[in-house]
């Protein structure tokens, strides 16, 4: 929907070709677009829609994949924006709160010293405001259990990396614009990386492949290298389960 | 002991894949499967496999291989020199693979992707409900990685041996490249439309199973080139700074920060990754509605030719 002055009035219905249809609750990443989300989805999950496969919460609007064959997406499209209504009033879940150890600084912590002179703070500083800040799960994608983490405190704001490393390692954690991320595959990235978590967000072997889900919240709590060291020899042998503290 | 196939020789480009791992986009994971599906679900077909059994994907050059019991192989995709045992076979029908005899596939002509179907289907463990090979993230098929020389796969027990051909053909008609505008249609201005509508583009080398980079009139965004990341999904057209289209295929990321200009129309993406790079094609914009009518046609239209499958003593839609 455009208005007279052009401006967009949301939520608003978007179509991704034949089989997908996304709802979109702002333009910009704010919590109360992705609370509207995660409601919505939640009530997907509760009450589905039929011929809708599966969905993809983002930070401001909800993906939904749909079987042509079983529902037309203009009739999905209308439902949404009807839920979305009541979707808006709904209380969501606080989500599940988790601590995850991080080492910072090392080898996995190339970014650490620039990110102090950039922000002319010690490195300490760095590494205690990351740390203090509880982050909340907005979307989890890119990469299998990628978590995208809102709640950086601002003056940790930092734009990307002009040229992209080729090979950042699993349970990196990086910052990226006003976001903080954990790295759940190895892989390109031009975030900057702080830390690391012995934590594996994705284990296709395990008997939960994802650890985190978008809602999630995280507080990191720091380490130093012998606790990290002894903790990766065990989430290796599979004996380390992360402990949900509230 | 169930057969086994044993790679001899492998193209560029060899993966295990089936029709796709689906329920974990929102977990970040790649949907998969086979770049051109209704090719990989006519080769299953005439292997006599049930829907969704593994096959072999190869990008432009097959390779060879060989079996430990006598097994049923069906090549599709596009046209190709085929050889069992030393002896050219067809493509689209199916053949028996005596134990220990070669079956060599070699370079695909005007097709990118080319599928091999062996009876009883690829038997690796799947992961996360499929055996699609996802490369990226090395997940699914032989250790989530291309096949290599040397490799052995396990194959399911096959049903029966008798070969197949096809009772209807199955052909895909020359037209532009079907697109469904958006989402972000509002970031490209009327003249970038135009362009996009009526000058010609091309696919270039820049192709894998998870994007293709095209060649044509540059589309710039005047919102820009960055939006919050959203979903993406297979046949979705970003554009970057470098107004260069991106289009997204079967390995696609499960969000994206690019503005997307257009979807191309489900039924119709097959039929532009098997497109030959440097080949000129031209986009036609129709609506989400005709979108999903084609699609459902395609699909009864595949339905009818997987439904066609027939032995080779039966007659054959070709003869008189």
């Amino acid at each position: 929907m455009t208005r007279s002055d052009g401006a967009i009035s949301y939520p608003r219905i978007v179509r991704s070709g034949d089989q997908a249809v996304s709802i979109e609750f702002s333009d910009s990443v704010s919590e109360s677009a992705n609370r509207q989300v995660l409601t919505l989805d939640a009530s997907i999950s509760a009450h589905p829609i039929a011929g809708v496969l599966e969905t993809i919460p983002t930070y401001r609007s909800l993906a939904v994949v749909y079987d042509p064959r079983q529902a037309r997406g203009s009739a999905i499209g209308e439902e949404l924006i009807r839920r979305s209504v009541s979707a808006e009033s709904g209380e969501l879940p606080a989500g599940r709160l988790f601590e995850f150890p991080v080492l910072y600084g090392g080898e996995h912590a190339s970014d650490l010293d620039e990110l102090a002179k950039i922000k002319n703070i010690s490195v300490d500083e760095v590494i205690d405001l990351h740390a203090a800040a509880e982050y909340r799960v907005y979307m989890i994608g890119f990469a299998p259990g990628f978590a995208y983490l809102g709640g950086l405190p601002e003056i940790l704001h930092t734009p990307r990396l002009g040229i992209p490393r080729q090979r950042i390692e699993a349970g990196a954690i990086g910052i990226g614009g006003q976001q903080s991320s954990i790295n759940s595959v190895p892989g390109p990235s031009g975030w900057r990386f702080v830390g690391r978590t012995p934590y594996r967000l994705f284990d296709p072997n395990r008997h939960e492949p994802f650890l985190l889900k978008a809602g999630d919240r995280i507080r990191f709590l720091r380490i130093d290298a012998e606790e990290a060291g002894h903790l990766d020899d065990r989430v290796a042998r599979g004996e380390l389960d992360i402990r949900e503290i509230a | 002991m169930s057969p086994r196939l044993s790679i001899v020789r492998h193209g560029p480009l060899m993966t295990v894949q089936d029709q796709g791992r689906y329920g974990y986009r929102s977990r970040g994971v790649s949907t998969s499967g086979a770049m051109d599906r209704d090719a990989y679900a006519i080769a299953n077909a005439l292997a006599g496999n049930k829907p969704g059994a593994a096959a072999i994907e190869f990008g432009l050059i097959g390779g060879s291989m060989t079996t430990d019991k006598d097994v049923l192989v069906a090549v599709t995709g596009g046209n190709c020199k085929i050889e069992i045992a030393g002896k050219p076979v067809a493509a689209w029908e199916s053949h028996i693979l005596q134990a220990g005899e070669t079956l060599t596939v070699g370079a695909l002509q005007g097709a990118v992707w080319g599928y091999i179907a062996v009876s009883g289907g690829i038997a690796t463990s799947p992961m996360l409900g499929s055996r699609s090979t996802h490369l990226r993230t090395g997940v699914g098929g032989m250790d989530g990685r291309t096949l290599t020389a040397g490799d052995v796969l396990p194959l399911g027990e096959p049903d029966m041996l008798t070969p197949l051909v096809l009772g209807q053909p199955y052909f895909r008609r020359p037209h532009p490249i079907l697109v469904v505008p958006g989402p972000q249609n509002d970031y490209f201005e009327e003249a970038v439309w135009r362009d996009f509508l009526t000058r010609p583009f091309q696919v270039t080398t820049s192709r894998d199973r998870m994007a293709m980079v095209l060649n044509g009139p540059p589309l710039r965004a005047f919102k820009g080139h960055d939006i919050v990341s959203d979903a993406t999904v297979v046949g979705s057209i970003q554009v970057p700074g470098s107004g260069k289209p991106i289009v997204l295929t079967a390995d696609a990321q499960t969000t994206g920060g690019y503005p997307k200009i257009a979807t191309v129309a489900s039924f119709d993406l097959a039929r532009l990754t098997q497109m030959p790079s440097s080949q000129n094609f031209a986009f036609r914009a129709i609506s989400p509605d005709t979108a999903e009518e084609l699609f459902i046609a395609a699909q009864e239209r595949l339905e009818a030719v997987l439904g066609s499958v027939c032995s080779k003593t039966k007659k054959r839609f070709w003869e008189p």
